[in-house]
């Protein structure tokens, strides 16, 4: 603890640099750096890893039971020329019966941004209330500012039940 | 470039005479001057509590039904979560142990004496606030044990005159320890008692500024000035990084555990014991016969603590010698008595 500020002489001046011109100051200056910054980036690294939320196990099914919360459509209890949301996994999407009373299911994510789209009936399309968006029944966006169609799924009817799938 | 950046503030802000300011502040150095390291090292400990504390907000649900399932969500899923968990555990504990050598001794050097009273007692509601944020802590995980010392916790101050059931019911939220309970300590955790204690600790902080640091009154030599800056600062600045490797390293060796879920219809399990610093007041009241001379023995425990506290709180004012500059020796036995009581009881509690 018996320390004069100052007492020292200014670093290395008892020391003279080497051959490559490394101070004692400089050479101790290098060392308390690296050592903040190993001691920085030990601090950083962990909190930055747990700010990204982890992986949620999202459903991989390909195909799913058309539903919501109240349980699985029934094609017998589907109205022609009415659309439903249903959980595609984790995501939603949309199934529609068409007049003719054919079932198409899209993703109902809008492609502009991601509000749910719903189906209207009056004018035949699927409707994105946010920015006035209107696709048509293949998924095609026909008006207002989405950029890119809505997916597409394979629906099939087995019986009771509607299943609806990714891909052909 | 950081010259420009600096001339930029320079012209809008005092910065000159902050310069000056913290060219002129000295700490005194004498041979008791290692403990002025300890405040600065609960203020480290704090900052890493609100860190961490910040950082569990992310994943954390305050409700009986998701509270503990969310903590093990954060023990088993979230990158790092339990790393971060045991460094709020065990900063909270560090940060009371060295409240406590600050306290402690502060009172031994009688740094508390005129004109600095008000520091002390100001030092005295923010070990107060810590408390109670160790208390409201305790419990959030939900597990079964912290919701059994929870229960006892807040069943204490029944044996108060008139106010004991109020206070009962403004703790809980209702009659017993429930959802509601866990919804109002985290107000409390991450609210109410962190903006107290940031109001405080400001003012503790301006009187240390205002008034300097306390030299003992047995050193009687005009002692030696130390530059606060760059000198303490680079002194202190190890202090915390030998604090940041204790920490990680308690952290990673021993980790927070998260116990059972909390089920408040199962029997109290055994083994059941508050946080350490709650110790030596609960091993106290557990000595306590049941009625001491017609008294209920509780209500007395409960009552000499009390006042026990309140009159540690006052010391600056009740040593008169000290604030006169003159050694006083009935307050260090005083201390030294408090210290025996306080460390033995909770030896004593940990081992019963």
């Amino acid at each position: 603890m018996e320390e004069t500020p100052g007492s020292h002489p200014p670093g290395g001046d008892d020391f003279p640099p080497g051959d490559d011109g490394c101070t004692r100051r400089r050479a101790l200056n290098a060392f308390l750096a690296s050592g903040v910054v190993a001691t920085g980036a030990s601090v950083a690294y962990p909190l930055g890893r747990f700010l990204l939320p982890p992986e949620q196990a999202e459903s991989a099914a390909s195909s799913v039971v058309a539903g919501d919360k109240t349980g699985p459509f029934r094609p017998d209890d589907f109205p022609v020329n009415t659309g439903r949301i249903f959980k595609m996994g984790s995501k939603p999407g949309i199934l529609v019966r068409l007049p003719d009373g054919e079932f198409r299911a899209f993703s109902a994510a809008c492609t502009h941004l991601s509000c749910l789209v719903s189906y209207r009936a009056d004018k035949k399309v699927l409707w994105c209330a946010c920015h006035a968006g209107a696709y048509d029944l293949t998924g095609r966006n026909i008006a207002g500012p989405p950029p890119r169609p809505l997916a597409a799924f394979t629906v099939n009817v087995k019986g009771d039940e509607i299943i609806v799938s990714r891909g052909s | 470039m950081i010259a420009r950046i600096a001339a930029w503030l320079g012209e809008r802000l005092p910065l000159a005479a902050l310069r000056e300011l913290a060219s002129h502040k000295t700490v005194p150095q004498h041979r008791a001057s290692v403990w002025y390291y300890f405040g600065g090292m609960s203020l480290f400990l704090f900052f890493i509590q609100v860190v961490t504390g910040s950082l569990l907000l992310l994943y954390y649900r305050p409700s009986a039904d998701h509270a503990w399932e969310s903590v093990q969500f954060i023990m088993t899923k979230v990158s790092f979560g339990w790393l971060i968990r045991s460094i709020h555990k065990w900063s909270a504990d560090l940060m009371i142990l060295f409240l406590f050598l600050h306290m402690f001794s502060t009172f031994f050097l009688k740094a508390y004496r005129k004109p600095r009273e008000l520091t002390w007692v100001s030092g005295c509601v923010l070990l107060g606030i810590c408390f109670g944020l160790g208390f409201s802590g305790y419990l959030l995980p939900w597990n079964t044990l912290s919701f059994f010392a929870t229960a006892i916790g807040t069943e204490t101050p029944k044996v108060i005159p008139v106010a004991g059931e109020f206070i009962v019911k403004f703790l809980r939220g209702g009659e017993e320890v429930t959802g509601a309970t866990l919804t109002r300590f985290f107000a409390w955790h991450v609210a109410i008692l962190p903006a107290l204690l940031v109001t405080v600790l400001g003012l503790h902080l301006a009187f240390i500024q205002a008034q300097g640091m306390s030299v003992p009154i047995a050193v009687k030599a005009k002692p030696r000035p130390l530059p606060f800056f760059p000198n303490f600062v680079a002194r202190e600045a190890l202090a915390w990084v030998l604090a940041l490797a204790l920490l990680a390293s308690l952290a990673a060796f021993f980790p927070a555990e998260l116990g059972t879920k909390a089920d408040p219809f199962a029997a109290a399990p055994d083994g059941l014991k508050p946080e350490w610093y709650f110790l030596f007041a609960f091993q106290t009241l557990k000595l306590l016969p049941a009625t001491v001379m017609g008294i209920e023995g509780e209500a007395l425990g409960v009552f000499a603590l009390s006042l026990a506290g309140l009159l540690w709180v006052l010391v600056p004012f009740l040593d008169r010698r000290s604030a006169r500059g003159e050694k006083s020796p009935l307050f260090t036995a005083l201390g030294v008595v408090a210290l025996v009581f306080f460390v033995g009881m909770t030896i004593y509690g940990w081992k019963s």
